[in-house]
């Protein structure tokens, strides 16, 4: 065990110990609850938390290159009402998904090209997007929501493969391909190349603003696809749907071990990221506490990641 | 006790950074009333011992002596209270506030606690500028004033702290030559109310206009401190490079062939223009030049990272237009920054990461990173570069200055890179490692590589380079072949015409 540990250097030491509190915590609720660790129960953990789990995806890529981006609930919202309205005038499902995932990918190629040619710090072009976004979703549908799909679109929230809920197998898809991508592709060795440097990486010869573009726009397509899940779920799209799932979304991403400063991340640190967040919920849930409190957890969880980080950080160097 | 008539003397000060003796046994001393001129190449230790005088670092040994009594320098605040007071080339201003406010920044004068007593601030400052001779407005903002005006802010900040050592570093570097007529009068104002300057400058001409006595340094030793009446221009310069040469650089002269760069006219701004040469197969063409000569700058615009204005790169003979670092690598061009922390390598990420960076389409197939392809090749660069490194893999943050130099060469040599440019290449590592660097320059000109070498460092310079550029002001100002290139006539390039600023 002393050997295994020696041979990893700080970051997967780290992944180690965020995978040990998801660990801890499954463990603490199925000690205190008897309903906490049942297959249902599980399996419900898994499919409440893929929407924001799809989401922070986007948000780690985003995040690995040293940006932030704000709009992507808002983004969720207005991509589910355009996909909605879609599928309501009689068009195949398929072309309502692929015209919500344009409006999604769109969005977030906005935010790229802001930062990239309009030289605008991520924060302040993606909090645009996030009103922008916001807004075009609330006057496209005059604030109403569009409710009632076919089963076959709502299969997408409330079918199973093999038992397993069809959202969770999307979250899976989409993890292994981002983690892929991550990992083994110039687009993911890029990505961390921007974040770590952006200097050394374009006098490297990397084209920083076609993959920022890339990346932004990405961002934009999964939540456009958060949206597809979403709508199928609530059998509605609406306007004011995944407001402050940014913040969960930057939540799961900063406790799954990615460093706001760039250059550093994993999307499976994210996904622990946000199971935590799940559990957290799910567990608080079932033990009876009020939402109330449950932000006030949710809220130390996030500080106590990111003080046990920066403190292990500092007394390692 | 101490000669007299010195306000100020240093004595055997030594300073060393990890790696580097940066001061061994140097003095100065400072009478009251004299502009002391300090003068050297770069990083023969001027900034160093004037950091130590202003407190910014502390000695490892050496005495001081302030008006005689031997002094310990603790921190800046302490240098401000013993009178010492610096101006930095950059200047400390917030130019959004007024020339009053800056003045007395920190210490304005109080009605009530926090309540800043305005009349007083403005009087008070306007009579410092005032007694310098020199025409602001103390309410006016400090963005309004041109940078010779906020040069006097600065003056006027450290005479208000009661500054009697006043230290001036290349205090004209952005001066016309009437606000350099202007300094010089607030210069010989300042003398004869009794505050003794110390005078950083490379310009020659301007020495002997204002200054009263000399202290060259060289690689960090004290080298003499004469009036500067007894002194030629050639006095100086020699006593600034006079080294001995006996460093083993192992030059191995490469069959020079046919030109494979040539650059023609080329204007990128007031700081690089009117820039023509030609780089041969096999040739290492060194470029000298001080600090802020514009070096860096043609690199990266060799390089495709700065816009050109006008002019026209030629690589073999066709004419090729670099937009960005992409096109300079696919043309065959790479660059080992000056900063390899800032520019050079991206530290969070592997031995393994930074060396595939430039290359990495190499090692891809159907998209996808081959792993054992690229760890192949990488192990073949840490082998062929006796990079130590626990592992590829193994973080560049965790490497020594000559490890991680050596990375950075790598991601150049597994690329198809056909011309080099060095921007210091050995700045900051170890012997040893050193002689590695030049050893592989000299198998990459055997290969047929043409090599572009930067450095501040003469024996590297002379030892290394086939042909010698040096710059001045953006320019070019000489050329000289290894065969007549010495110490002397590079810094005399280097320096400038004699006089030719004030004529």
């Amino acid at each position: 065990m002393k050997q295994l540990f020696s041979n990893l250097n700080f970051d997967q030491m780290r992944q180690f110990g965020t995978f040990f509190g998801l660990l801890a915590l499954c463990i603490l609720f199925t000690i205190l609850s008897p309903h906490f660790f049942t297959t249902s129960n599980l399996l419900n953990v898994a499919q409440q938390s893929a929407i924001i789990a799809v989401i922070s995806v986007g948000m780690t890529f985003v995040i690995i290159t040293a940006g932030i981006d704000l709009s992507v609930g808002s983004v969720l919202a207005f991509s589910g009402v355009v996909m909605a309205s879609v599928l309501h005038s009689g068009l195949p499902i398929p072309i309502g998904i692929a015209v919500g995932m344009a409006v999604g990918f769109s969005c977030g190629l906005v935010n790229g090209m802001l930062v990239t040619y309009g030289k605008i710090p991520p924060f302040i072009a993606t909090l645009g997007m996030m009103s922008i976004a916001r807004g075009a979703g609330l006057w496209f549908t005059d604030g109403r929501p569009i409710s009632g799909f076919d089963d076959s679109f709502r299969f997408l929230a409330n079918g199973e493969i093999f038992h397993i809920p069809v959202p969770v197998i999307i979250m899976i898809l989409v993890y292994v391909a981002a983690h892929f991508v991550l990992t083994r592709t110039k687009m993911g060795r890029y990505t961390y190349a921007i974040g770590g440097n952006i200097n050394a990486a374009r006098l490297s010869g990397i084209n920083i603003n076609l993959y920022l573009n890339i990346i932004y726009g990405v961002a934009g397509l999964l939540s456009a696809l958060a949206a597809v899940m979403l709508t199928a779920r609530l059998n509605s799209a609406q306007p004011i749907a995944g407001i402050m799932y940014e913040l969960d979304a930057i939540a799961a991403t900063v406790i799954g071990g990615t460093s706001l400063f760039g250059g550093k991340g994993t999307v499976i640190g994210t996904l622990i990221g946000a199971l935590i967040i799940g559990v957290l919920r799910n567990g608080l849930n079932l033990l009876g506490v009020s939402s109330f409190i449950q932000q006030i957890v949710i809220g130390s969880v996030i500080i106590g990641a990111i003080l046990l980080d920066t403190n292990l950080k500092n007394s390692k160097n | 006790m101490t000669n007299s008539g010195c306000i100020l003397e240093m004595y055997d000060i030594r300073k060393e950074f990890p790696g580097v003796l940066a001061l061994d046994r140097v003095q100065l001393s400072l009478k009251k009333g004299e502009v002391h001129v300090l003068l050297g190449e770069n990083g023969a230790g001027k900034s160093t011992l004037m950091k130590i005088l202003s407190g910014a670092y502390t000695k490892d040994s050496g005495e001081i002596f302030i008006d005689g009594n031997l002094t310990e320098i603790m921190s800046p605040a302490h240098a401000q209270e013993l009178g010492i007071g610096i101006i930095y080339q950059e200047f400390n201003l917030n130019p959004y506030l007024s020339v009053a406010e800056n003045i007395f920044m920190g210490r304005e004068p109080v009605k009530l606690p926090g309540i800043i007593h305005w009349e007083r601030l403005y009087r008070e400052a306007q009579t410092i500028l005032d007694s310098l001779n020199v025409k602001i407005n103390a309410r006016h903002k400090v963005e309004s004033l041109g940078v010779a005006m906020q040069q006097m802010v600065e003056v006027a900040k450290a005479l208000s702290l009661k500054a009697r050592i006043l230290i001036m570093d290349e205090p004209t570097a952005s001066l016309s030559n009437n606000e350099i007529e202007s300094l010089f009068k607030t210069i010989l104002h300042l003398k004869q109310q009794g505050v003794s300057i110390v005078y950083i400058s490379h310009r020659l001409v301007e020495i002997f206009e204002i200054g009263d006595r000399v202290t060259v340094l060289r690689d960090g030793k004290y080298i003499a401190t004469t009036p500067i009446e007894q002194l030629t221009r050639d006095d100086m310069i020699r006593m600034m490079v006079n080294r001995d040469l006996d460093d083993q650089i192992p030059k191995v002269k490469a069959i020079i062939g046919e030109t494979v760069l040539k650059v023609e006219n080329l204007n990128v701004n007031e700081r690089l223009k009117e820039i023509n040469f030609e780089l041969h197969k096999g040739e290492i063409l060194g470029i000298s030049g001080l600090m802020g000569a514009g070096r860096t700058r043609l690199a990266k615009t060799l390089f495709g990272a700065e816009k050109i204005k006008s002019g026209s790169i030629y690589l073999e003979g066709r004419e090729v237009f670099l937009k960005s670092p992409r096109d300079a690598i696919n043309a065959g061009i790479g660059l080992v920054t000056e900063d390899r922390k800032t520019e050079g390598l991206i530290l969070d990420l592997s031995v393994k990461q930074n060396i595939s960076l430039p290359n990495i389409k190499r090692f891809i197939k159907g998209g996808v990173i081959n792993f054992k392809k690229e760890n192949e090749v990488v192990d073949e660069y840490i082998g062929k570069l006796k990079i130590k490194t626990p592992s590829r893999n193994q973080q560049t943050l965790f490497l020594s200055g000559g490890n991680q130099q050596k990375v950075v060469l790598s991601k150049w040599l597994c690329t198809d890179t056909k011309i080099f440019i060095f921007d210091e290449p050995t700045r900051g590592i170890d012997v040893g490692a050193k002689t590695e660097i030049y050893q592989l320059m000299n198998r990459l000109t055997a290969n047929g590589a043409a090599i572009i070498m930067i450095s501040s460092e003469m024996p590297e310079i002379l030892g290394m380079s086939d042909r010698i550029l040096v710059m001045r002001d953006g320019r070019i100002a000489g050329e000289l072949s290894d065969k007549e290139a010495t110490q002397e006539k590079i810094m005399n390039l280097a320096l400038g015409e004699p006089y030719e600023a004030a004529v």
